[in-house]
């Protein structure tokens, strides 16, 4: 399947890898104690610091009996100096059997893959793609549902900006989705999104209110609502507290309702929710690291 | 005929070469550039801001002694979508050809986007053509669509 292959995109994956990775993912869920990459070098190179998702890889790769190498703060390497990322990438692709990489640039992912001999999985480049994040949403999904078909998701906040649920839509396509999108006018779901629906015959729903959705949703999926996003700072006063979840509003939801957030949440789904059963941002987060061990062991045919 | 010819002909015929006809008088020296016809050493005429029907305002270039393969070519459907090729052996058209836009471009077009990494390396530029009319381009990196509105040529 994805044996030597880099992930730069949730577009390069089939419908049967993802499937692959997440019974994979599952696998190491249940036995997370498999050291198979042991004597594996892997390079961890974040060009932007991201505490979460590089804890979450580095914990995968150390699960994994891998030894890590790499960097966590750009200012301390050479790209400080003015290396390209061109021979960051040749010259840490001669230490490395696989590359992981978070950049600040929308391609250095697919420029990293096209110039490295090794493997490389993209960490998140820029408002760009971050392929490892859809899938573990995925396998949070599959979990919570017993499966990924026919589901009804909510996606709720910034669908414009924000790269998780497009890459998310893209992904679930597969699975015959009905998908509710709420978000301010400001923030709706893009037109390219809505019209790849369209030619999947995918179902889909706008709205400006959470509470239309709830009570028929299976997933919520949460983002943050960032005031920066906002032209209008007015409508960003009158809309914020709208995309905001709260506890109470749960008990019309069905009991199979999840809520998940790719993290950092900041205010969007307040604190009183976090001891309610359909809260399941940390476990999603949890999941994060066995998807990202069954990635790695993937691509490095530890696993086939 | 000949009389014809030689009413709308106000560039003077060529014996061996391409014509290239139809194109946007506004965009001729992009598509002297986009075909590097600066830099080669055979005689070359044009034409611009003469009449047309079809585009108000057209310009033509003849190139003596240069035939075009098609991938060489077609990039300047970019900027003259309603391009046609007169190839000319011994003062006859032997051949007519309309161009058009391959399926991917390498090079020429920068990615609209500042954040792309095409813009911060030293990278050539490889886009998915998504729709030709209207014009749009897929980044093969940061994979953002250009479209013709915020096209720039390299």
């Amino acid at each position: 399947m994805i044996k030597n292959k880099s992930l730069v995109s949730i577009n390069d994956i089939s419908k049967e890898d993802m499937l692959r990775i997440l019974e994979l993912a599952a696998d190491f869920e249940a036995n997370p104690d498999q050291p198979l990459l042991r004597g594996k070098i892997i390079a961890s190179l974040f060009f932007e610091p991201s505490t979460r998702t590089r804890l979450s890889f580095e914990t995968a790769m150390n699960r994994l009996g891998a030894r890590v190498i790499g960097f966590s703060d750009p200012g301390v390497t050479s790209a400080t100096k003015g290396e390209t990322l061109k021979d960051t990438i040749k010259m840490v692709s001669n230490y490395a059997d696989l590359i992981v990489m978070r950049h600040y640039l929308e391609g250095a992912a697919r420029y990293a893959a096209e110039q490295s001999p090794v493997p490389v999985i993209n960490a998140g480049d820029g408002a760009n793609q971050h392929p490892t994040q859809t899938l573990l949403d995925m396998y949070s999904i599959n979990k919570t549902q017993g499966g990924l078909d026919n589901l009804k998701i909510a996606l709720v906040g910034d669908l414009k900006y924000g790269r998780t649920v497009h890459s998310l839509i893209q992904a679930m396509s597969y699975f015959n989705p009905t998908f509710y999108f709420v978000a301010p006018d400001e923030l709706k779901m893009p037109q390219e999104y809505k019209t790849f629906l369209d030619e999947k015959g995918i179902t889909y729903e706008e709205h400006r209110d959470m509470a239309d959705v709830l009570p028929t949703a299976d997933i919520l999926y949460m983002t943050r609502v960032q005031k920066e996003r906002f032209s209008d700072l007015m409508e960003y006063e009158r809309v914020k507290n709208t995309y905001v979840l709260h506890n109470d509003m749960l008990s019309v939801t069905k009991d199979n309702l999840r809520i998940l957030h790719p993290l950092p949440r900041v205010g969007e789904i307040s604190t009183d929710v976090d001891q309610n059963p359909k809260a399941y941002f940390f476990e999603q987060a949890k999941n994060g690291m066995y998807t990202r061990m069954a990635i790695i062991a993937a691509i490095l045919g530890a696993k086939e | 005929m000949e009389s014809n010819n030689s009413k709308e002909l106000k560039v003077s015929a060529i014996k061996d070469g391409t014509v290239i006809d139809h194109i946007p008088a506004q965009n001729l020296f992009k598509v002297i550039s986009l075909l590097g016809l600066e830099k080669i050493p055979n005689a070359i005429t044009f034409g611009t801001n003469l009449e047309s029907k079809k585009l108000g305002r057209k310009s033509i270039i003849k190139v003596s002694d240069r035939f075009f393969e098609d991938d060489e070519i077609n990039k300047i459907a970019l900027v003259a979508p309603e391009a046609k090729l007169n190839i000319i052996k011994d003062y006859e058209v032997v051949e007519k050809r309309q161009v058009s836009l391959p399926d991917e471009l390498t090079g020429y077009v920068r990615c609209f986007n500042p954040k792309c990494i095409t813009n911060h390396e030293d990278i050539t530029t490889h886009f998915f053509v998504v729709s030709k009319m209207p014009l749009a381009l897929k980044c093969r990196y940061c994979e953002k669509v250009t479209t013709e509105e915020h096209m720039v040529i390299e």
